[in-house]
């Protein structure tokens, strides 16, 4: 057992440091210059002071240096806690950016990801035993797990927004308010969270069902099942066997989801205007500002990192197979 | 009588129409019998013996009745069949290595198992059944995965039995073992009768010379239909049926150089059961065929104890 999780920890620190290497090259390979468009933004005329800017910038993010200078500086500082100071929102420093926006997409994404997935799955299993329900709900299962998470918001926002007017289309809370602790302001988030966390939510229930639905069905067929049914056992033992194997396979594509969620979650975001680390990788790149980006890149890293070893542990607990397994070549 | 089958009519239902798997089939088992059921695969004997348990989905009941202990089996209706399943009837399955579920240990999913039926897991009474089979008691901890193959299958005799059945059908046990665990096998099913924790078994197999080391008697399938039942050693050195008699020639025998004798196997092949041809269905391959076999000849008993489908025999 404390191989199996030695060899895991050293696969997840190898992941880890790949993906942060990944994550400080593609900013700097992208095109543009982001001191230029600091410079533009400054809107100066006098050429002596626009060049004194340059250095004084170029200084202070550290471009003057060799890119392996760069390199090692990024992990020093990475290990420092220090991601950097913020190009966009100057000079404000990463790290208090994106502690103001993960709140909302974790708000958005944490329950959006588990309800659907644990909604999704009872369903499917529940429609995989009827007949009519599982040809009237298979069909919509697969139109909402084929719609674009985008489209989906898009039509949301439109129709309850827009059409409807019952739900706000942008932002976390009304224009109108502050944050504080109120009732008027928890109503206010609750009301502008809805409609995104809908079009998240539904997406993937559709997939998680239609899952859960095949798998179960194949349960039901394994021998194990025939087994017990010959020797007469009750309808809810044999349910309960079927879900509990049919539910693994789920459990690692709860972990393969969980990147692909962030990147929904990036879409749903812009389309609500909404302030969280989507909404703030747009603004990153618009902007040409490398450390934000970086930092939101190396916060979504850890996240998938954590979630993915969670689920390994979970699935070490539910499934005695892999226990097994361990001592050898797992 | 323990078991009484009667005309039994059991089709698949295939997209090219029915398949006539059982096609009248009539026989009785008494008190204490362990009965082979052989034939080639595909002559029904598997359909027989998990008809009397539980018809699966793509199995339909056309006809004929089921009579266990004076008792009618309900063998059509599957909610009607649970009360008699695992109690009066019993079913170790063919494929017994795949026949425990992955993710519980052998002991809960006994207990669950027994708990869904009403009845109370007796774990000294396990561990000793589990003995009898030459198993420790700590399989009951263990997840099936953990068990070598004849193990597991050890472990669902002993699960299918535990309620001790009237009617045990042990359905191809031997047939993925290796020849010295599939003795072994053949012992403890011997056992399980001897020890009274099942009355009356009926073996299917497609092996004769193991089954006619334990069986009382011998019933041999032809095409969905019995072609003889009969004692065992009657079945072996005195058989009456054409397809039997064959089927005994084909079987090598110890001592017997084989380049002295050739081994014969049964010219032809058994006729389709999708549209099976009127009367005796052997005789297409049948030596000894005339016009009579156009009709179906009946399964009559030429001897007591020994039934006989075929003209010639009568």
């Amino acid at each position: 057992m404390p191989r199996y999780f030695g060899r895991k920890l050293l696969i997840y620190g190898l992941t880890f440091f790949v993906a942060v290497t990944i994550n400080w090259m593609i900013p700097r390979f992208m095109p543009g210059d982001p001191v230029q468009s600091m410079l533009a933004r400054a809107n100066i005329a006098q050429p002596e002071a626009v060049e004194a800017m340059r250095v004084h910038y170029t200084d202070l993010f550290g471009f003057d240096l060799p890119l392996w200078k760069q390199y090692a500086n990024f992990w020093a500082a990475l290990f420092r806690g220090d991601l950097g100071i913020s190009i966009w929102l100057f000079p404000t420093p990463v790290a208090d950016v994106i502690a103001r926006a993960v709140p909302y997409t974790l708000g958005l994404l944490l329950p959006a990801v588990l309800l659907s997935w644990v909604a999704g799955n009872r369903f499917g299993a529940f429609a995989a035993r009827r007949k009519w329900l599982d040809n009237t709900a298979l069909p919509i299962g697969y139109l909402l797990t084929a719609t674009p998470y985008m489209w989906l918001a898009i039509l949301l926002a439109w129709g309850l927004g827009v059409v409807a007017g019952v739900l706000p289309v942008a932002g976390a809370y009304s224009f109108a308010i502050q944050p504080e602790w109120s009732w008027d302001f928890a109503g206010s988030l609750l009301q502008h969270w809805l409609l995104p966390f809908a079009s998240l939510f539904l997406v993937a229930f559709g997939g998680w069902a239609i899952g859960m639905r095949n798998m179960i069905i194949y349960e039901l067929e394994a021998d194990y099942v025939r087994y017990l049914r010959s020797l007469g056992a009750s309808g809810r033992l044999i349910r309960r066997y079927a879900f509990r194997n049919a539910i693994l396979p789920q459990v690692t594509g709860l972990a393969l989801q969980l990147g692909v969620l962030v990147a929904g979650a990036l879409v749903t975001e812009i389309v609500f205007s909404y302030p969280g680390l989507g909404h703030l990788i747009l603004q990153a790149i618009q902007n040409q500002d490398f450390f934000l980006l970086q930092g939101i890149f190396l916060f979504i890293v850890v996240g998938v990192l954590i979630a993915n070893f969670v689920i390994d542990v979970a699935y070490v607990v539910v499934d005695p197979r892999t226990r097994v397994g361990m001592g050898g070549a797992a | 009588m323990s078991l009484t089958v009667t005309d039994l009519r059991v089709h698949y239902r295939t997209p090219r129409g029915e398949v006539r798997a059982l096609d009248g089939v009539t026989f009785t088992v008494a008190d204490g019998e362990i009965m082979g059921l052989a034939g080639e695969s595909g002559s029904g004997k598997s359909t027989l013996g998990t008809s009397l348990v539980r018809l699966d989905g793509r199995m339909r009941h056309v006809g004929g009745t089921v009579e266990l202990d004076g008792v009618p089996l309900p063998v059509a209706d599957s909610a009607a069949m649970d009360r008699f399943r695992f109690r009066a009837v019993s079913v170790i399955p063919q494929y017994s290595m795949s026949a425990l579920n992955p993710t519980r240990k052998i002991g809960k999913m006994v207990a669950e198992l027994l708990a869904s039926r009403g009845e109370r897991p007796d774990r000294a009474e396990l561990e000793r059944r589990l003995a009898l089979v030459g198993l420790p008691p700590d399989v009951l901890g263990r997840y099936p995965i953990e068990l070598s193959g004849g193990m597991k299958q050890r472990v669902v005799m002993v699960v299918s039995t535990l309620l001790n059945p009237s009617l045990l059908i042990a359905d191809e046990v031997t047939s993925a073992l290796d020849v010295s665990s599939q003795k072994a096998v053949a012992g403890m099913l011997l056992g399980l009768r001897d020890e009274g924790l099942v009355t009356s078994m009926i073996m299917v197999t497609h092996d004769i010379s193991l089954v006619y080391q334990i069986a009382d008697t011998i019933a041999v399938m032809y095409a969905g239909r019995l072609a003889e039942k009969a004692p065992a050693d009657v079945i072996v050195t005195a058989p009456r049926h054409p397809y039997t008699r064959l089927l005994i020639s084909s079987l090598p025998e110890v001592g017997v150089r084989q380049a002295e004798r050739r081994l014969d196997g049964i010219p032809g092949t058994p006729p389709s059961l999708l549209d099976p041809p009127e009367g005796c269905r052997f005789r297409d391959r049948c030596p000894l065929a005339f016009d009579r076999c156009a009709e179906r000849p009946p399964f009559a008993e030429v001897a007591p104890g020994h039934s006989v489908a075929c003209w010639k025999a009568v």
